[in-house]
């Protein structure tokens, strides 16, 4: 037992999961007091002691998985019993419950044909019969994922090949269908609706289950750590904005709200609980009369620096969109910490988009605008850093203040145009600070056709930004 | 050490479920190691999924007395831990004066103003130095500055206060310590390291229905079983702030005050100012609900 549980805080670790040593003898300690039997408490029990945070809960509940509840049978016993409610006896219930079947032969599921495997799982799903369920996502994985041991292939793999084989989508339909014939007629379209959540989340039930099948008999096949690895997944923060895949942009598009919303008050705190300022003389002995003209309580001037005034200057072309998107997103969720905010987005023409988010709650809604009205494109809509960068500068070069701060977004790749470094140059004499945030990886910088040294010399600093806690400690630190 | 105040993981779910708090495995698995292994626990989620609430239900279950710190900006020693009572420590010295003359011992006067006669307990000290068993509630911990946290870690690993003039002040007994934060902002390392960690989350939509059912008074369980599913729907949708389970609870009663049968779109548009707070979100819901069909 305390070798597995040392296996499995060693792969939380190394899933990026910050686990210190207390916690790991307080896992122990708490394991102990917990009853064995118990999975779910079992399970609670890690989670309460070794996961500090729930954005790090997914990845604890997959580590979990691997580990414990598919590895050991034996020993988590409830719940290996629990699924295996006889398949037969289930075929069996589901005859007597009434709707007839073509060929009721009374073999197992083995025997059943893909039609019957179909329609129960349309009378599962409808009865949301759990055990049901289950038994189906054994049989349906052993039948059409054609999994065979030792074959290097992914988990995504064999679920497609499932998840195809059931036509999930279909099922809602059907679902879907039936519920109106149920009420004779039409729903009402909130009724609609409810139905259909109803049945989304049974569906989707459904096909977790499929994916935890998979899983162990992946995990039976290669081993837990094997297993574990290929399952490890970066933490939201963790994700590359160049690499993301669609489900991690959705959980990426979750993370930043609730991280815009922190660095706000952290921001705002850091103004107000600054440095204290020098001595307020006047107001002190103002103060002390109340003493008896004895200064006893001095006062401070406190220092109200002023706000900067940020211009986003963003290339949105296809290999870096994402990584403007977000930042444009996290600039002005925290625009109150600025006094003023002013985007321009660019491919090789450049256009400011500013008014996008004027009076607008909504950023995703500014984005998506940004992305499908801006006027970029000024020949062929590949990036061209320098044409941009020079019509900015006759056009809003002006505009730049001593207290503008320029950020400068993009992976400087300008498909071997002139670079006019100048612009950059110029625009760093009259303002406060410009920044050059890119998102490719250090090592990256200046190859091909990235001239990043070219205008990055010309700066006061070029950052890496590849993730979301890149860009958090980037805009921390903004003044 | 105190005795252990549960047996088992369920006897903790039914003790809550009697004070009508439905806990789910989570919840009554991490109070009941709270409770063995004599650890904080540090309670985490969105606004209103009942984070204090869990803190009063165990007071109630227990029997115990429930003392709250409430956190805010700027919380500091002498409003969390303890206060030496300046005002009868100034009189104490006069009287003595008054008493003896100028020549009185000084030293004793010292020993004397710096004793117990003359502390103020504030929350946490009170909770440490009570002779009956207490539930702490340290509420919005998120609140307080990253240097005020420091304050609470020496009670929350050693159940002890150190006081300079006095010394350190030991636990009469091991308090069970609540926590709860709304995640506007990291928590530091050092704490969250002394904390059993609890999120709540949204619940399940039985358990939510169950809650309804739980604590409005004569509702029907149809009406129930609709408002569960719409409020599951709503908070499908992105919001800028999703009911939490107090809004859905107030809906429900608020349906039920108006003699609600059955929720039709109408209804449930014209009191959808109950469940959400935001114009914009107001407006996003009402047209996700009635007005768009889903198309199909």
């Amino acid at each position: 037992m305390l070798d597995l549980l040392t296996g499995f805080i060693v792969e939380l670790r190394s899933a990026g999961l910050p686990v210190s040593l207390t916690e790991n003898l307080d896992a122990m300690l708490a394991v102990k007091v917990i009853p064995i039997e118990d999975r779910q408490a079992f399970k609670y029990a890690l989670g309460a002691t070794l996961v500090k945070s729930n954005a790090h809960w997914k990845a604890f509940e997959t580590v979990f998985e691997v580990y414990f509840s598919l590895r050991n049978p034996d020993l988590m016993g409830t719940d290996g019993e629990m699924s295996d409610i006889d398949i037969e006896e289930l075929a069996q219930r589901m005859r007597m419950g009434g709707q007839q079947q073509a060929n009721q032969q009374g073999g197992a599921m083995d025997s059943m044909t893909p039609q019957e495997l179909a329609e129960m799982l349309y009378k599962a799903l409808l009865n949301a019969d759990q055990a049901m369920m289950r038994a189906i996502a054994r049989q349906a994985v052993s039948r059409f994922s054609g999994m065979e041991p030792g074959r290097p292939v992914g988990g995504t793999y064999y679920l497609y090949r499932t998840l195809r084989n059931l036509d999930l989508d279909g099922m809602l339909e059907r679902l879907m269908e039936e519920s109106r014939q149920q009420v004779g007629g039409e729903l009402t379209p909130l009724e609609e609706r409810l139905e259909k959540d109803e049945f989304e989340s049974r569906i989707n039930q459904m096909r977790q289950e499929i994916e935890a099948e998979i899983r162990r008999r992946l995990v039976a096949d290669r081993g837990v750590e094997a297993m574990a690895r290929t399952l490890r997944k970066p933490l939201p923060e963790d994700v590359d904005f160049m690499h993301a895949t669609r489900e991690e942009m959705v959980s990426l598009r979750k993370a930043i709200y609730p991280l815009t919303r922190k660095l706000a008050v952290r921001l705002a705190r850091k103004r107000r609980h600054g440095r204290k300022g020098p001595l307020d003389f006047r107001n002190t002995v103002r103060h002390s009369l109340s003493y008896g003209g004895v200064p006893a309580d001095p006062k401070f001037k406190f220092p109200r620096p002023a706000k900067p005034e940020i211009m986003v200057i963003a290339d949105i072309s296809g290999s870096v969109a994402a990584f403007a998107r977000f930042t444009l997103q996290l600039v002005y969720a925290i625009s109150g910490q600025f006094s003023k905010v002013r985007s321009f987005v660019f491919i090789d023409g450049i256009d400011e988009v500013t008014k996008f988010f004027e009076g607008i709650e909504d950023i995703t809604e500014a984005v998506h605008r940004v992305n499908t009205e801006a006027d970029v494109i000024w020949v062929d809509g590949h990036s061209d850093y320098g044409h941009a960068f020079e019509v900015f500068w006759s056009k809003w070069g002006k505009e730049i203040s001593p207290k503008t701060t320029v950020l400068l977004l993009g992976d400087a790749r300008n498909n071997y145009h002139a670079s006019q470094a100048w612009v950059v140059k110029e625009m760093r004499k009259k303002a406060r600070h410009v920044y050059w945030l890119n998102p490719e990886p250090k090592s990256y910088w200046d190859t091909g056709d990235s001239i990043l040294s070219e205008y990055s010399s010309h700066t006061d600093g070029a950052w890496e930004c590849r993730n979301l806690r890149q860009l958090e400690r980037f805009v921390e630190n903004l003044d | 050490m105190n005795a252990p105040r549960f047996a088992t993981v369920p006897e903790v779910r039914e003790g809550l479920r009697s004070v009508d708090y439905l806990a789910d495995d989570g919840i009554a698995g991490v109070v009941y190691l709270a409770d063995r292994l004599g650890k904080p626990v540090l309670v985490e989620g969105p606004a209103g999924t009942g984070k204090t609430e869990l803190a009063k239900a165990v007071a109630k279950m227990t029997g115990s007395k429930l003392i709250r710190l409430q956190c805010y900006e700027g919380l500091d020693e002498s409003k969390a831990l303890y206060e030496w009572n300046y005002k009868k420590q100034l009189l104490r010295i006069q009287a003595q004066r008054v008493a003896e003359g100028d020549g009185a011992n000084w030293n004793e006067i010292e020993d004397d103003i710096f004793s117990e006669d003359f502390l103020l307990t504030r929350p946490l000290l009170e909770a440490i130095r009570s002779e009956e068993p207490v539930v702490l509630l340290i509420d919005e911990v998120d609140r307080v500055e990253v240097e005020t946290e420091a304050l609470l870690l020496e009670i929350l690993s050693d159940y002890q206060v150190s006081i300079p003039e006095l010394g350190t002040v030991m636990a009469k007994q091991i308090p069970l310590v609540f926590l709860t934060s709304n995640n506007t902002r990291e928590l530091s390392e050092a704490l969250k390291r002394r904390c059993l960690f609890l999120h709540i989350d949204y619940p399940q939509m039985d358990r939510e229905k169950a809650i309804v059912l739980t604590r409005v008074p004569d509702i029907q369980e149809n009406l129930a079983d609709q408002i569960v599913r719409i409020v599951r729907s709503i908070r499908q949708i992105e919001l800028k702030k999703s009911p939490s389970v107090s809004e859905t609870i107030d809906w429900a009663r608020t349906l039920v005050l108006l003699g609600v049968q059955n929720i039709d779109a109408q209804t449930a548009k014209e009191t959808l100012h109950i469940l959400l707070k935001y114009q914009t979100d107001i407006a996003k819901a009402s047209k996700e609900l009635s007005v768009d069909a889903p198309a199909k």
